[in-house]
């Protein structure tokens, strides 16, 4: 505990509190409510039964006020911790409630009514986690299906885009010709066309090219990125030219080249671009929407879109298959970044 | 085989012009190192050669036939990278096959050719190693060894010992000429050392901006260099010049008074010298002695160098600095006053224009 204490509190220099160790503390600390503390709640009330969701003011942790039951009554009776007028303390269960006096019952006396001014009595708590939240919806919500719809186009369009992003990422970066600049300013440019600007053009020719309603019309128009493109670009730029020259005089094809070269040594670079695009792809909401109306083809993030009907928002289940959803992308994560981080040790370069 | 023949090869990137008129011709088995002055075009006129750039003009031959258009693999040459471009992902094994693999040669010779290589360059503990984990000699060895599984006709080497210390250059040097007498086959070498070029050239071309300033064996480049820039670029320390003015001219001597004053006969080898004209005296540190002779050229001694056999002075003659290196050591402080001696040393004579007097082309 001292460990952790030290390491809290570890400041500049060692001794007294100079004011970039306050500013650090509390940025720091505040990033990580800030960062954290939503995951968390998500957590916590994922695990919570609707009543407990309405529950003002909200809590982190799923709580539920305990019952008994007691002969005579055939619901089960909220349980309270009361305070008598009398001083005395003891858990009273309570039959009904009038103004500000509730009617309290001993449940192992159930024959005399005790009346309880409501200020007198705080409800009996426990920790209960609602794990109905997780079951329900696998029986009778097609939750494997649409994972599966899910899973699919996440890493098919990963594949596909890595593939598609590192072949011009290697023109651009390897080839010299003319207009290199251009075609690379142009396909950055694309950045600031959002979605919504292209999704009627999109849709046609997705449309016209029979891919509506089919998961290859979800998956092809996103594979292309310009922000792939740029970031395996600037990272291929980095690696020498001699390695290419070197693999000619190997009389390695231009394939080979980037197959066997650049395409391994652009590793690190092609785990961001991984882990970009499961986490767009995982995520993606509207595109899948306008392309999927058959329900068995529909993605997590669309089959999801059920549970908040226009009326009724059933937030338990939303909030729990949202954890679900959520565990492919922070395994990606937890999985790619070694590659991030470790990049390749020596280039075998001077 | 390995007969490389260059005929008015020239090479421009864009409006730039990099190599003019290169013309060359270099026989198999023989070991040419191009040398020159950072930017010269040296490394450009090798990637030529090796087929990574292509000509402007002219034609390149390899063993007779044309090979302009002839792409790099299909040359039959090898290349040493300056940075030995060795593939980083792959052991030294894979980096060694890669090239063989790919002209799909059999399993069983590729291993052998692996095999003999790294006994030559014993580099046979490291196959399984990555480059990033040998050091920089062992990469080197690697990098040579990758050429050598490929059994070129040419071997072309890009300043292959300009990342190794100054103890590994020097014997790694040694190995390299014992490399190629073993191996015979032609070697064309660039640098910008003119002791590696010295050391290991059959032939030395010495390059200034796109242009040969001449072609020889090294100490024809030494003793009779082509012009002020070959004689200032090959030897070390590089050569005194000093200006002067041609007094008068007699058949076979000429005399010229030094900016300064004093006076010295040359050999005038009845070259066309005129009575009056502009030239500078060449005169290699190494051929000055300290004399007390007073005919010797006054001096001022700037800097004394100590290096136990031998030692350097730099001086200072009339406001033209001039290196000496006199072998075993004198007892001279900066700041004296001496007397350098030329009667024994070669001079060589530069016109106005730089050329070397007397100098047949």
């Amino acid at each position: 505990m001292s460990r952790v204490a030290q390491f809290l509190f570890r400041r500049k220099g060692g001794k007294g509190w100079h004011w970039t160790d306050i500013v650090t503390w509390v940025w720091l600390v505040g990033g990580l409510f800030i960062m954290f503390g939503p995951a968390v709640w998500l957590v916590g009330s994922s695990f919570k039964s609707p009543a407990a969701l309405a529950e003002f003011p909200p809590t982190i942790l799923p709580y539920v006020t305990q019952k008994v039951t007691v002969e005579g009554f055939d619901k089960p009776l909220d349980l309270y911790e009361v305070t008598l007028p009398d001083g005395s303390k003891g858990k009273l269960a309570e039959v009904r409630r009038i103004g500000v006096v509730g009617q309290m019952i001993n449940p192992s006396n159930p024959g005399k009514v005790i009346k309880v001014n409501i200020s007198q009595r705080t409800p009996v708590r426990a920790m209960s986690f609602a794990s109905g939240n997780y079951t329900e919806p696998f029986t009778h919500f097609d939750f494997v299906r649409y994972l599966w719809n899910s899973v699919f186009v996440t890493v098919v369009a990963t594949l596909i885009t890595l593939v598609v992003n590192s072949m011009a990422a290697f023109a651009l970066s390897k080839y010299e010709f003319r207009g290199r600049t251009i075609a690379m300013l142009l396909i950055l440019a694309t950045l600031m066309v959002p979605l919504s600007v292209i999704m009627v053009p999109l849709y046609s020719i997705v449309s016209a090219l029979g891919l509506f309603n089919n998961l290859w019309g979800v998956i092809l128009p996103t594979v292309a990125t310009p922000t792939g493109v740029f970031i395996l670009r600037q990272y291929m730029l980095t690696i020498p030219d001699e390695l290419v020259d070197a693999a000619r005089m190997d009389k390695a094809s231009e394939w080979q080249i980037y197959w066997r070269i650049i395409l391994p040594l652009t590793a690190p670079a092609l785990a961001v671009l991984a882990i970009f695009s499961v986490v767009w792809r995982w995520n993606d909401f509207l595109w899948p929407l306008i392309v999927l109306s058959r329900k068995e083809l529909y993605t997590l993030q669309v089959g999801l879109s059920i549970y908040s009907g226009e009326l009724n928002v059933q937030w338990h289940f939303i909030l729990a298959m949202t954890v679900v959803t959520m565990i492919p992308v922070v395994l990606v994560f937890i999985f790619l970044q070694r590659f991030i981080t470790t990049g390749i040790a020596g280039t075998g370069l001077k | 085989m390995g007969h490389i023949k260059l005929t008015n090869v020239a090479k421009s990137f864009g409006s730039v012009d990099v190599l003019h008129d290169i013309n060359l011709e270099i026989a198999d088995s023989e070991f040419v190192v191009f040398v020159g002055p950072s930017g010269c075009g040296k490394s450009t006129l090798l990637r030529m050669i090796a087929g990574l750039e292509r000509p402007t003009s002219g034609e390149l031959a390899i063993d007779g036939k044309v090979v302009n258009t002839v792409p790099a693999a299909d040359r039959g040459l090898a290349m040493v990278f300056q940075s030995y471009a060795l593939y980083p992902h792959m052991s030294v094994r894979q980096n060694l096959a890669f090239g063989l693999e790919n002209t799909k040669m059999p399993k069983a010779e590729i291993a052998e050719r692996i095999g003999e290589a790294a006994r030559m360059l014993e580099i046979e503990p490291y196959l399984q190693r990555r480059p990033g984990q040998l050091s920089g000699g062992q990469r080197q060895r690697v990098a040579i060894g990758r050429a050598i599984v490929r059994r070129p006709v040419a071997f072309l080497l890009d300043e292959p010992l300009s990342n190794l210390d100054a103890e590994l250059r020097g014997s790694t040097r040694a190995e390299l000429a014992a490399l190629h007498a073993r191996l015979s086959a032609t070697m064309i070498y660039v640098t910008h050392d003119q002791v590696e070029a010295m050391t290991l050239a059959d032939r030395i071309v010495v390059l200034r901006a796109g242009r040969i300033e001449q072609i020889g064996t090294p100490l024809e480049l030494y003793n009779s260099p082509a012009n002020r820039f070959v004689a200032g670029f090959i030897g070390s320390p590089h050569m005194n010049f000093l200006e002067g003015t041609v007094e008068s001219v007699q058949s076979s001597k000429a005399v010229v008074a030094l900016t300064g004053g004093h006076r010295l006969e040359v050999p005038a080898n009845g070259a066309s010298i005129a009575k009056g004209a502009r030239v500078t005296l060449g005169v290699r540190p190494q051929h000055i002695s300290i004399g007390g002779d007073t005919h010797g050229i006054p001096a001022k001694i700037k800097l004394v160098e100590a290096l136990g056999s031998e030692t350097v002075l730099h001086t200072d003659v009339a406001g033209q600095k001039v290196l000496v290196v006199a072998p075993g050591q004198y007892d001279l402080m900066p700041g004296a006053d001496i007397r350098l001696s030329l009667s024994t040393a070669p001079l060589h004579v530069f016109n106005e224009k730089g050329l070397r007097l007397g100098h047949t082309v």
